[in-house]
């Protein structure tokens, strides 16, 4: 019941949020959807199912510069470019997965390390720059206004990516709630058991990461016809670390907790550095140090991250926990 | 060598029919020979106890069924089709359930999940459908969550259904254990070592249990068990295995005076 009415209240919040918010906000709160996303695509996979990746930076890329290439070069509108792109994020992760099959733990989570490094490499690569752009990236045409309504660029952006969030929440929600979740909390928990209940546990590790993947092209995607640029700098391995921290503070195998790990991964390095502002050029450390000491604080107090923290608060007060 | 063909005793009875057939299992690791040519049949209905001292290959001869060790010689057939040809995940929809010695429970998950995920064989429903909670996917949650739900209350665990499993004592574990093999609607449940760590009522209890689900539900049962007591009391037929080897089968109280099996006990108890 109060997990209903947060999620109403949140989903109220971004409703509204158009007709009040200045358009920096908004596309920061834009930014938190499409992080948001992402992080739920990786916590499929690492927090739900137990597959570590180090690398989902790297399936952003693909949908991000998929998206792109194909509305530069080919033309698509935005609103075929980034499912056809996501479509490809979602095979790229399946086949992905079967090498990943034959790793375990830390060795996965560097198989997926040596996806985030080489990412901006191949992206930068001159031999395919008539279609990236190369080092210079590619300029993406912002949306225009959605069905024709009076709107800025700034809010068919939001309206875009809280569509796309709305449907991917769900989605992730049916999934984890039924069969599918169980399967793979199953596995994680106990994969030699999980097989002896009959469950495929090579189809649904493949299947669970091509899945995250296309979470993650998705929002490549937005993020490319949102910023309106995509470069290989933008596709680094602080990405794919950032979606890592996204899911350990938001929660991890938490589908609501994403939402306060995209919050987390926007609004705290912006802040951090804001901080400059204050103490001057003398304090470029400074931003990188506040931000690891608040994670260092947000581990010691929530280390179930913030949804395990709200759930235990839940509990506590003898609110019906979920 | 083919030890214990000549075991004594005859199975009480005909035999329905065959429904698992070990047929001359080795397995060897290395160097040592876990089994060694192991030749038994277990019949439609019937309870067979599989006894021998630590190391004998009890488990390992569990693990052959499950499909998570690969005979080096014989196979394994059930209802006739040999398990060599099926994949490790579909063992369970054959109609095999098997049961831990250490317990392999899901231990983030409720008690309610746990037997849930038992079911998972049981339901057909296609991710697509599952993803957008198409009516065909919320009839097969159903029919699970019901499913589920009966066995919670035939093993005694609605107190606890919500609970994780992690929080709960050792006995009710093991119940949670037989729930969720029970939801596979086995016709074949392999039990291992289910009386450790029960005291004296709880392996009367169990006993009474063991013979009772075969009532109930026609299945058959093949039980690794150190609790001799318990083995001799709801067994049809018992093998007993020594260093691999099959020594004895036959009934209770034909294993119970073979020779060989007073030795290898008698030897690894001294």
């Amino acid at each position: 019941m109060a997990v209903r009415l947060a999620w109403g209240l949140a989903l109220a919040f971004a409703i509204s949020s158009p007709f009040w918010m200045s358009g920096y906000h908004l596309y920061q709160f834009s930014q938190v959807l499409i992080y948001a996303i992402a992080l739920l695509g990786l916590n499929l996979l690492t927090g739900y199912n137990g597959q570590l990746s180090l690398g989902h930076g790297a399936f952003f890329a693909i949908g991000g510069y998929g998206a792109a290439i194909l509305i530069v070069k080919f033309g698509l509108p935005f609103w075929l470019a980034i499912p056809i792109a996501s479509a490809v994020c979602f095979v790229a992760g399946f086949l992905f997965g079967f090498p990943a099959l034959r790793f375990g733990g830390l060795y996965l989570a560097l198989a997926t390390f040596a996806l985030a490094v080489a990412a901006p490499q191949l992206l930068a690569f001159k031999g395919i720059d008539f279609l990236t752009g190369g080092s210079q990236g590619l300029q993406v045409p912002k949306p225009g206004a959605l069905l024709g309504l009076p709107m800025t660029t700034d809010q068919s952006v939001f309206w875009l990516c809280l569509i796309a969030a709305v449907a991917l929440f769900v989605i992730a929600g049916n999934l984890v709630r039924g069969r599918f979740g169980r399967a793979l909390v199953a596995i994680r928990d106990h994969p030699i058991a999980a097989e002896s209940m009959g469950v495929n546990a090579a189809l649904y590790k493949t299947i669970c990461f091509g899945v995250s993947a296309l979470y993650a092209g998705v929002a490549g995607g937005l993020d490319a016809v949102a910023v309106g640029f995509v470069s290989p700098e933008s596709f680094g391995l602080a990405l794919s670390l950032a979606f890592l921290v996204g899911i350990v503070v938001g929660g991890l195998a938490s589908i609501g907790g994403v939402l306060f790990g995209a919050l987390f991964i926007e609004f705290v390095p912006n802040y951090a550095d804001q901080l400059t502002v204050y103490f001057g050029e003398n304090a470029k450390a400074l931003p990188g140090a506040v931000y690891g000491l608040l994670m260092i604080l947000m581990m010691a107090a929530a280390p179930m991250g913030i949804a395990g923290l709200l759930r235990s608060l839940a509990r506590a007060s003898g609110l019906r926990s979920q | 060598m083919t030890p214990g063909e000549a075991a004594n005793g005859a199975r009480p009875g005909t035999p329905v029919g065959v429904l698992l057939g070990v047929e001359g299992v080795t397995v060897r690791f290395g160097g040592v020979t876990a089994l060694d040519d192991v030749r038994f049949e277990v019949g439609t209905r019937e309870i067979c106890g599989l006894i021998g001292p630590n190391g004998a290959g009890k488990t390992t001869l569990f693990n052959c069924i499950s499909r998570l060790y690969e005979p080096s010689v014989g196979d394994i057939s059930f209802e006739g089709r040999p398990l060599s040809r099926v994949p490790r995940c579909e063992v369970a929809k054959l109609g095999v359930a098997r049961t831990f010695q250490n317990l392999a429970l899901f231990s983030t998950m409720t008690v309610r999940q746990n037997v849930r995920v038992g079911a998972h064989a049981f339901a057909r429903a296609s991710f697509l459908a599952e993803a957008l909670a198409m009516p065909g996917a919320r009839r097969a949650e159903r029919e699970i969550a019901e499913l589920a739900d009966s066995l919670i209350e035939e093993c005694r665990l609605q107190g606890v259904a919500d609970r994780l499993v992690g929080e709960l004592p050792f006995g009710v574990r093991k119940r949670v254990e037989l729930a969720r093999a029970l939801a596979i609607s086995p016709k074949l449940l392999l039990l291992d070592e289910p009386a450790a760590g029960l005291n004296h009522e709880e392996v009367d209890a169990l006993a009474s249990e063991i013979v009772s689900l075969r009532e109930r539900r026609a299945l058959s049962v093949l039980l690794v068990e150190h609790h001799m007591n318990l083995v001799m009391r709801v067994s049809d037929q018992v093998v007993a295995l020594d260093f691999g080897k099959l020594i004895a089968k036959g009934t209770p109280a034909a294993v119970r005076a073979h020779p060989d099996v007073i030795r290898a006990y008698l030897g690894s108890a001294a």
